[in-house]
């Protein structure tokens, strides 16, 4: 199960005047979101406007100025390296088939074991793409820029390509974040999908681009070094969340990723879902991938005519004069459409018979299905060899696999993925993909067909039909069926989802612009706009009690709290009151759980907490305001803890006697409490006597001045 | 030696690719493409010409499909089956001929032949000389009387005669390739000389402080303009830029560099600027059987607005440009639509461009070409001269047999 060779080495080893250019070509897209189709088919082969999608991938290399193209195969290998021997490109590709691979990880790692027993291997810096990549930017330059920099800096092995894009749910992929530095083009931060959390160190700097208006091409022109790093990082599969997610995090070996962004006159998409899959038919359709547009051959493939208004027919086609053919259509070779037809927006593949009074409509129909007449087809992928009887309907969203036969007046259901394989049953492992039915046997796979057209009478489709109706199974997925289908989003989903995203904006606004320089003093970064205010007080309570226990045990100066102290209550937007109150509640709670047997022990933790702490404390109590709420704080803390009840008089004594808390403010809050509940005046009472003495002690200091 | 069938096939994949652009360049390596298919072709004793033509007419299947658009390629597939044709003809003449022909006469043939320096010209070489005869003689030549048609040797045709009467079969299998390749030979360099030969007569239509317009950039244009700038005429010249491409950008500053008054102008603004205008001069991507242009993406309307103001309509094109076929239906079957990246930002677009969503959506369409009808074309000046459009078809009988009409 070596790489294959489909060419003997002959090639004289050069690099004098310029170094070979090679890719690797990732042929399998190692997940499940083209299932059922890519059960029967791997998914590069999968035709898109009538040419299989790797064919664009390898004309577009080529053209690029690739010397020597590696293709992974894993699932459905021997399909894919028939399809390749047949084409125009058998010179140019190689082929490393390895069934055992799961993920990108492993192919490259794989890549890299035949590394050492091919002669000619990778030799020096390639381009890593899937083979599902649709794209026309010129790659030389690119090469050039990333082996200057290599040169410059040998730690710079990677370099990924961006390209600016608008709306993310084009392609239905996730949203995707970056930072970028502006000068060096470093690639400093990347999040696709899951929660942004930026580092605090990446926001201070100013210097820092960070968007999230651009996506990934998934084309990278890497350095040897990366082979290597996944060979030494075994756990390493996915290319985006572990590689470059590593490199970044972990820093490793001080490895620096770099990124391209592609001029906006190129076009560069990766088709991962079938989403993507329409946008990017139709941006083919509507030229934007020019040369690699059906009316040219760039693959072998026999050019199709283009008419006005971006209509492409096959010169043998046959149409009804009746039959309406509307703009963006793509009808192939050999297909006959009946009268009084209605097709707009679709593509038809080489083959089809489509009957009288049919409606298609933002469709891909593709090789040798039959249509009866009165079907309806709206958003619908129907696959090669499949039969529509007579007044079927397709709703939106409706994916048909090879061969099935959708029964007489069928309604099929929107959004529902029909196969003639039965789905399989639910595994525990979500990581169930393609190679796990290629390991088979298309043999297997085709008998099993047959056994099933044989019996299936009860079939799912229509008493004439044939398949079974796919679960979509997968909860995580749920959410997202809308997002990946074909189907036009719904518009109340598109409500929805705009209004998540311009909710993000404004969040997004206020912290992190979405392209431009940051500003430093944005440290609350990870803060929760969401808060309801009323919380905002016990959080800024927590807050400064822990700080305050921290300086406890460090035995802090004064003057090394206070500043972090003034800083909450600027963040939280406190007043001085608030500040005192809280850090007098900090100091009870602090001598309330310090260890005690008695009350009177108690009261000496107290005191010499007030003691040690008093400069902190008389910092924010220099209004009587303040003093007033220290005690009312204080106040608050006996309801909650009863051990207290019976030193209140004694503690508010003692605070009187540091001088912390003023006889003013006794005396104010004496008389405010006057009029209160009797519930409320349980501690006025006990400080009955103080404050009597108090008062006395006034008017004795008043006679002493009087005298 | 190099493999004629990897050759075929990777111009052809350039075809493809439209890696090749412009169709003096693409004229020239199709011209040099064949001469190598010919010259490595094996031809059989019996019947030579039919197996050349075949082997030419199978690349040149190959090599029209692969670019439909680019007419160059097809013109210059007849043009060589037209030499090969031609050549056969003269041979099979010259042979039946020479059986009746007397000794005597040959000897004064050859020595004429060689007095006036042509041995053994080739019929096509004799029919390129004739055609360059068929310019007709301008006012300053007609003035100073200087016969033009005296450097023409007439009668070399009889050289081949001499030698074709002692040779052999195998030497006339020689005799036939070699002549076609000379004849190829000279189609090359007749394409390669085409600029030159139409800015020779540069002089003869610009005149003294004129105003003349072009659009888009053309490297016969250039030559042209530049001719008559070497020649003492000051003249000025708009240049519309041709979007979205915006060749004419490149134009101007090709004709700055040279020393010429230039003015760049929008596409749009064309019709303003046409009533000081003396003489709209374009060139060509081809000039079609009836007449008809087809040029750089708007050049209809400059040709239009030249007829409204009565202002010459000139195009300029070499003779490879010449295509023996009628426009049928020429803004979509000869167009090519081009990327519509080159006008739009398709990072900033790529919303609206989703069609099909219920709400209205964004087409773009960027064609390359143009179609002049032959109406609004007041002169042609090819290699062999200025031309009215209705002599085109004259000229394209010279130049092409009936034969190779369809390929």
């Amino acid at each position: 199960m070596g790489a294959q060779k489909k060419k003997d080495a002959a090639r004289v080893p050069e690099g004098l005047s310029r170094q070979r250019l090679q890719a690797i070509v990732i042929a399998d897209s190692f997940n499940t979101r083209f299932r059922p189709l890519t059960l029967e088919r791997p998914k590069v082969l999968l035709p898109l406007v009538n040419i299989p999608m790797i064919d664009y991938t390898l004309a577009w290399l080529e053209s690029a100025g690739i010397d020597e193209i590696f293709v992974f195969c894993c699932a459905h290998s021997l399909q894919l390296i028939d399809h390749l021997k047949k084409s125009q490109w058998c010179s140019l590709v190689r082929t490393i088939v390895s069934h055992k691979s799961t993920s990108v990880g492993d192919a490259l790692r794989y890549i890299y074991e035949q590394q050492h027993t091919e002669t000619s291997q990778i030799q020096g810096d390639f381009v890593l793409v899937s083979g599902d990549t649709v794209s026309n930017m010129p790659l030389a330059e690119l090469i050039r820029e990333h082996r200057e920099r290599k040169k410059r800096d040998e730690k710079a092995i990677m370099t990924m390509v961006i390209k600016k894009q608008c709306s993310r749910l084009r392609l239905g992929s996730d949203q995707l974040f970056v930072a970028v530095d502006p000068v060096t083009k470093q690639l400093l931060y990347y999040n696709e999908g899951g929660e942004v959390c930026l580092d605090k160190s990446l926001v201070l700097d100013t210097s820092v681009l960070v968007c999230n208006d651009v996506k990934d091409c998934y084309i990278d022109i890497c350095s040897p070094e990366v082979l290597s790093l996944f060979e030494d990082n075994f756990d390493y599969q996915h290319l985006r969340r572990h590689f470059v997610k590593g490199l970044l995090v972990d820093d490793i070996m001080g490895y620096k990723i770099f990124t391209h962004e592609v001029h906006s006159s190129c076009y560069a998409a990766r088709i991962d879902n079938l989403r993507s899959y329409d946008t990017v038919s139709k941006d083919i359709i509507q030229r934007w991938t020019y040369p690699y547009v059906p009316d040219i051959s760039f693959s072998g493939n026999h050019p199709l005519k283009l008419g006005r208004r971006g209509m492409y027919r096959a010169s043998d086609a046959v149409q009804s004069r009746s039959a309406d053919i509307g703009a963006s259509t793509v009808i192939g070779y050999g297909t006959r459409i009946g009268n009084g037809g209605k097709i707009f927006n679709s593509v038809i593949g080489n083959g089809c018979s489509i009957g009288s009074n049919v409606v298609i409509q933002g469709s891909y129909i593709w090789n040798n299905v039959t249509i009866e007449d009165g079907c309806e087809i709206r958003n619908a992928v129907v696959c090669d060899g499949v039969k529509i009887r007579a007044g079927a309907v397709l709703q939106p969203g409706v994916v048909l696999s090879f061969n099935v036969v959708v029964g007489r007046d069928f309604v099929v259901p929107a959004y529902s993925k029909v196969s003639l394989l039965q789905q399989a049953i639910k595994d525990d492992s979500d990581e169930e993909l393609e190679y796990a039915y290629s390991s088979r046997g298309t043999a297997d796979l085709l008998s099993g067909v047959n056994n099933l057209q044989m019996e299936s009478k009860a079939s799912e489709l229509g008493p004439d039909g044939a398949g079974y109706i796919w679960e979509v199974f997968d909860s995580s997925h749920d959410e997202e069926w809308w997002k990946h289908s074909i189907v036009p989003i719904p518009m109340e989903k598109l409500a929805d989802i705009t209004q998540v995203t311009d909710d993000g904006d404004i969040e997004d606004e206020s912290v992190v612009p979405p392209r431009g320089e940051l500003k430093s003093d944005n440290d609350s970064i990870s803060t929760d706009a969401n808060d309801p205010n009323d919380d905002d007080y016990g959080y800024f309570q927590r807050e400064v009690r822990e700080t305050f226990l921290r300086a406890v045990e460090e035995d802090n100066n004064v003057d090394h709290v206070t500043p972090l102290i003034n800083s909450l209550r600027f963040s939280y937007n406190m007043a001085s009151a608030d500040c005192a109150g809280a850090i007098f509640y900090s100091m009870m709670r602090l001598a309330v759980d310090s260890p005690h047997n008695s009350t009177s022990e108690l009261y000496r933790n107290a005191t010499s907490i007030i003691n040690k702490s008093k400069g902190l404390l008389g910092f924010y109590v220099k209004q009587i305001d303040e003093q007033i709420e220290v005690i009312m704080k204080f106040e608050e803390m006996c309801e909650e803890t009863a051990e207290l009840v019976p030193l209140f008089a004694q503690i508010v004594h003692f605070l009187y006697d540091k001088d912390v808390v003023q006889e003013d403010a006794i005396l104010r809050w004496g008389e405010e409490k006057a009029g209160a509940d009797e519930s409320d005046k349980v501690y006025l009472n006990q400080c009955e006597a103080f404050i009597q003495w108090l008062k006395e002690a006034s008017e004795e200091e008043e006679d002493e001045e009087d005298s | 030696m190099p493999d004629v069938q990897s050759m075929v096939a990777e111009f052809v994949n350039k075809l493809r690719k439209r890696k090749i652009e412009g169709s003096q360049a693409t004229a020239k390596c199709t011209v040099e493409l064949l001469r190598s298919v010919i010259s490595h072709q094996r031809v059989p004793h019996a019947n030579q010409a039919a197996a050349l033509i075949d082997a030419v007419k199978a690349v040149g299947q190959q090599l029209v499909a692969a670019n439909p658009v680019e007419l160059a390629v097809g013109n210059v597939v007849r043009r060589v089956l037209h030499i090969i044709r031609e050549e056969d003809l003269s041979l099979t003449t010259a042979a039946m001929a020479g059986l009746d022909l007397l000794d005597a006469s040959d000897d004064d043939d050859i020595d004429n032949c060689k007095g006036i320096g042509y041995p053994a010209m080739s019929a096509a070489v004799v029919a390129a000389a004739a055609r360059s005869t068929l310019r007709p003689p301008s006012l300053q030549t007609l003035l100073e009387g200087t016969p033009e048609s005296a450097t023409v040797p007439y009668t070399s045709s009889s050289g081949a005669d001499s030698e074709s009467k002692t040779a052999d079969k195998s030497s006339l299998t020689r005799k036939l390739k070699h002549d076609v390749i000379e004849g190829v030979n000279q189609l090359i360099h007749e394409i390669s000389g085409c600029h030159e030969q139409i800015a020779e007569q540069a002089i003869e239509h610009i005149h003294q402080n004129e105003v003349i317009l072009t659009l888009g950039s053309s490297r016969t244009v250039l030559e042209f303009l530049c001719a008559a700038k070497e020649k003492k005429r000051s003249f000025r010249v708009f240049v519309a830029e041709g979007a979205p491409r915006y060749q004419g950008h490149l134009l101007a500053k090709e004709l700055v560099a040279r020393g010429l008054q230039t003015t760049v102008i929008t596409d749009s603004a064309v019709f303003a600027m046409i009533s000081r205008v003396n003489m709209v001069i374009i060139g060509a991507h081809a000039v079609m059987a009836n007449g008809g242009v087809i040029g750089p993406v708007g050049v209809n309307m400059a040709a239009l607005a030249a007829k409204k103001h009565a202002v010459p309509f000139v195009v300029l094109a070499g003779s490879h440009k010449l295509c023996p076929l009628y426009p049928h239906n020429p803004e979509v079957l000869l167009n090519e639509l081009r990327s519509p990246s080159e006008l739009l930002d398709f990072g900033e677009f790529s919303d609206c461009l989703d069609f099909g969503a219920g709400s209205g959506s964004l087409q773009v369409v960027n064609p390359t070409f143009d179609y002049v009808p032959p109406n609004l074309v007041s002169l042609f000046i090819t290699d062999t001269g200025g031309h009215n459009p209705s002599y085109m078809y004259r000229l394209i009988a010279d130049y092409y047999s009936a034969d190779d009409l369809v390929m």
